[in-house]
């Protein structure tokens, strides 16, 4: 056989892997992305919370997105107090103002950023929050203080559409 | 397995190989020596293990998404084609798949019917082809009462139905199946349970069947035994893969126009209609490849008889190594076989055709004539030709033909003829 | 290759006998150019978004199409409204909601995310409000219905006065394209009826297949996408068939047999 041969066929049996690869690709990426959130899921993509009759000192929790939304009505204490701390003394250093758009209202994903416990309400060293899964304490303001969670307490997107109504995402 | 030993050559391959033998296995996987005269016919093995691989890959993914309960089934079936990512695409590709699957076992069936793969040494992979096609037959059946849409239902409850025809314990039986006094949610979830687990005994069967297979080797066009490896034998890879390969992409292309541009022909309408145990459709048909034996059933006016008539019309075809008496394989060298052979596929497909009409009339005369015509080709043309038929002079070796030219042209020559 | 022209040909007689054994009891239907028919079918927009004005304006009082959220109005592939419109849309409809904090259900403004709202609130409901006859869901009708798109489009307009010989009972309305002629509908549309935005003529054949083709994309809503993605797999199935043929007749050119 000359060599030019052997190339040519070289060539044929490189191109027919290659094009036969591509299809293999292109039939796997269905497979795969069927698992991923479909159109009905992504569209649930916003909840709206009445929020009248939520007198300070209270927190509601709502369901967004399948995770609890805590919303909290804080004390003019409350709100002192997640003002007062130094940045310095913070895991995960975040304004409260950066925290709270409204300080008298604080909207998070009620989730531990650690392995995704919900965390106690009005517990811990903090006055905040206080997840019983792996003792993780959180301020009034939702950040880590103490224990295994790296960051604070998710903030999600949110708006007030009115005086009384908050949507979220 | 393997007709020569084989040594890895790596120590690791060795050191593994040693402890479970499965580069041994690939080695004979890849060099299994096939005859060389393989035709297209025979690429149909590797397409249905494709179907079936599509079939199971598929419905993994569709079982994420759906709901096997009587209120949510319909609505789930819905939520994968509209919402679902790519969900129409994996849906249609399952439904329409089925289809497929059953157009290539019965092109793989009537193969071995034409050349004789079915004959000594060859009867236990026969009849595990033949579980095979059975299972295949529930597991389509059961697969089509998920989206539970009328006909769903109601091809459920006719089909169900046939036990009742059994004496004595009939209803007993029928209402054990149904869970119930009447198709309904429990039915449902075990035809879901038991869907989804028969493909994995049919993926089991399958590797019998190759297993089987592999003792003797395949049988050929000219149907002699070939002596492996010789020169009438190639190694499975890369020859047979690559051949094998080209006809999957053949039929992949005809797969891609139903699953893309005529999604729904191969179904009924009535399927789109959420089930309703207070109204039967017209018109009860069942899929396109229950046809023919949903025409012999209807042929007989007895209800038991005629649940007996069906069911022997399958299991007749395990008995038939032994009823076919012609130590000839292949239907090239029988001239007559070959005619009987060809009244059978008319005759199959006839009663495909009637099977889809009212069970009527003229109708209902056709369905009559050609299942009497079925079991007497199988009970009396085939018994009888093995002694009757003068045969034509075989070749001694696929290389060594005696109608000149090579084999696989004296099959076209004879095929020919036949057509004039 | 001959084996393949066996093949092809026992595929074609197989496609050809299944046409067949549907078409057994067909009727004539009329006949329209369906913009979504062949290998590049693709909607007529302004005929989905002037059909779902019909649906809504006069289908929708007693068909329900539950499987649709108002977010696939805006979806592409669709009537393609803008998501202003489609939220007005919503909107527009007074969706029940709830139980809110003190467990009562509640009406709010239909949101995007939202179903189709349905004129009635089970299957028994709709029995009763109209004689009996249950208004299908149209969401996947066309499918439904044997003849599909041409059924649904000649049955609009396929009402007449019942031929001599021919009676019928209160609430029952003679169409020749209905089966066994005897429908349970008033006839429905009558020229104008409906004043379409873009100034398009509102004849009853307009809107027959203004309304039709929205049926149709209801019940295929990836359509377009499908037959996109199919030009694309059979154009590339038919490249690597070819690839792969050249590369068989390389590796068995040794062997002497014919492939």
């Amino acid at each position: 056989m000359s060599e030019k041969k052997t190339n040519r066929r070289d060539f044929l049996f490189t191109a027919t892997y290659a094009v036969g690869a591509v299809g293999v690709g292109a039939v796997v990426w269905p497979m795969i992305d069927q698992m991923n959130p479909d159109a009905s899921v992504k569209a649930l993509a916003s909840t709206e919370v009445d929020v009248s009759s939520l007198n300070p000192g209270k927190t509601i929790t709502v369901l967004w997105r399948g995770k609890p939304v805590f919303i909290r009505r804080r004390t003019q204490e409350e709100i002192a107090e997640a003002k007062s701390v130094k940045l310095e003394d913070l895991k995960d250093p975040q304004k409260d103002e950066d925290r709270a758009k409204d300080p008298e209202w604080l909207v998070m994903l009620g989730v531990c950023t650690h392995l995704g416990c919900v965390p106690l309400d009005q517990k811990g060293d903090y006055n905040g929050w206080f997840c019983p899964c792996h003792g993780s304490h959180y301020d009034t303001s939702g950040r880590i203080r103490k224990g295994p969670a790296p960051t604070n307490m998710e903030i999600p997107k949110y708006e007030f559409v009115n005086a009384n109504t908050i949507k979220i995402g | 397995m393997s007709d020569h030993e084989y040594t890895p050559k790596s120590n690791f391959g060795k050191w593994f190989n040693d402890r479970l033998p499965l580069l041994t296995l690939a080695n004979h996987l890849t060099d299994y020596p096939t005859p060389k005269n393989l035709n297209y016919w025979w690429t149909f093995g590797g397409i249905l293990t494709f179907c079936l691989i599509t079939q199971i890959v598929t419905g993994l993914v569709l079982a994420m998404h759906y709901i096997a309960h009587a209120d949510m089934a319909f609505d789930s079936v819905e939520h994968i084609m509209r919402d679902v990512n790519y969900g129409w695409l994996i849906r249609y590709i399952h439904a329409n798949g089925a289809s497929m699957f059953f157009l290539a076992v019965y092109i793989h069936i009537f193969r071995s019917l034409f050349y004789g793969s079915y004959k000594a040494p060859r009867e236990i992979i026969w009849i595990i082809g033949i579980i095979i096609y059975l299972l295949m037959m529930a597991a389509a059946f059961m697969g089509y009462v998920l989206p539970w849409g009328q006909m769903s239902f109601w091809g459920a409850t006719v089909i169900t139905n046939l036990f009742s025809a059994i004496p004595f314990v009939g209803e007993g039986i029928v209402t054990w199946l149904w869970g119930g006094y009447s198709v309904d949610n429990p039915t449902l979830t075990r035809f879901f349970t038991l869907h989804y687990l028969i493909p994995f005994l049919i993926l089991g069967l399958v590797v019998l069947h190759i297993w089987a297979l592999h003792v003797p080797g395949n049988n050929n066009p000219v149907g002699i035994d070939v002596k492996k490896p010789s020169k009438d034998t190639v190694p499975f890879h890369p020859y047979i893969v690559i051949k094998d390969g080209f006809a999957l992409l053949m039929f992949m292309i005809v797969f891609a126009f139903f699953v893309f541009y005529s999604p729904n022909i191969l179904g009924h309408a009535d399927n789109y209609i959420e089930a309703d145990p207070l109204v039967t459709p017209a018109h009860i048909v069942p899929e396109w490849y229950l046809l023919p034996f949903y025409a012999i059933l209807r042929s007989v006016p007895d209800k038991l008889l005629g649940v007996v008539a069906m069911l022997s019309a399958i299991f007749i075809l395990a008995a038939l190594p032994w009823l076919d008496t012609s130590k000839i394989r292949s239907a090239v060298f029988r001239p007559l076989y070959r005619q009987f052979y060809w009244i059978l596929v008319a005759d199959v497909l006839i009663l495909g055709y009637v099977g889809a009409m009212p069970a009527e009339g003229l109708y209902l005369l056709i369905a009559r004539v050609a299942t009497a015509y079925y079991f007497l080709h199988f009970l009396v043309v085939l018994p009888l030709l093995g002694y009757k038929e003068k045969t034509l002079p075989i070749p001694l070796s696929i290389t060594e033909p005696v109608l000149g030219g090579s084999p696989n042209l004296a099959t076209a020559k004879n095929d020919e003829r036949l057509n004039k | 290759m001959k084996n393949f022209f066996r093949i092809l040909f026992l595929i074609t007689l197989f496609v050809g006998f299944q046409y067949n054994s549907n078409a057994a009891e067909k009727i004539e239907y009329l006949k329209t150019d369906w913009s979504f028919k062949g290998l590049f079918g693709k909607f007529d927009r302004a005929s989905l978004q002037r059909g779902y004005q019909v649906y809504t304006e006069v289908c929708s009082s007693c068909h329900s199409m539950k499987y649709l959220s108002y977010r696939n109005l805006a979806e592409k592939g669709g009537p393609e409204f803008t998501e202003v419109q489609a939220k007005a849309i919503a909107a527009s409809f007074e969706v029940t909601d709830g139980p809110n904090a003190d467990g009562d259900m509640f009406t709010r403004p239909g949101k995007l995310s939202d179903k189709f709202v349905m004129p009635y609130e089970n299957t028994k409901a709709a029995q009763a409000a109209n004689g009996g006859a249950y208004p299908p869901d149209m969401s996947v009708l066309v499918k439904a219905r044997g003849g599909g798109v041409d059924y649904i489009y000649s049955l609009l307009q396929g009402y007449e006065d019942p031929p001599s010989g021919v009676t019928l009972d209160d609430g029952v309305y003679y169409n020749k394209f209905m089966y066994g002629n005897k429908i349970k509908m008033a006839n429905q549309l009558s020229d104008g009826l409906v004043e379409y935005g873009d100034g398009t003529n509102s004849t009853v054949e307009q809107m027959s297949k203004d309304v039709t083709t929205f049926l149709m994309w209801a019940a295929e809503p990836h359509l377009e996408s499908r037959h996109r993605m199919g030009f694309k797999a059979i154009v590339y199935l038919i490249i690597l068939t070819i690839l792969v043929y050249f590369s068989m007749k390389k590796i068995w050119s040794g062997i002497k047999t014919e492939v």
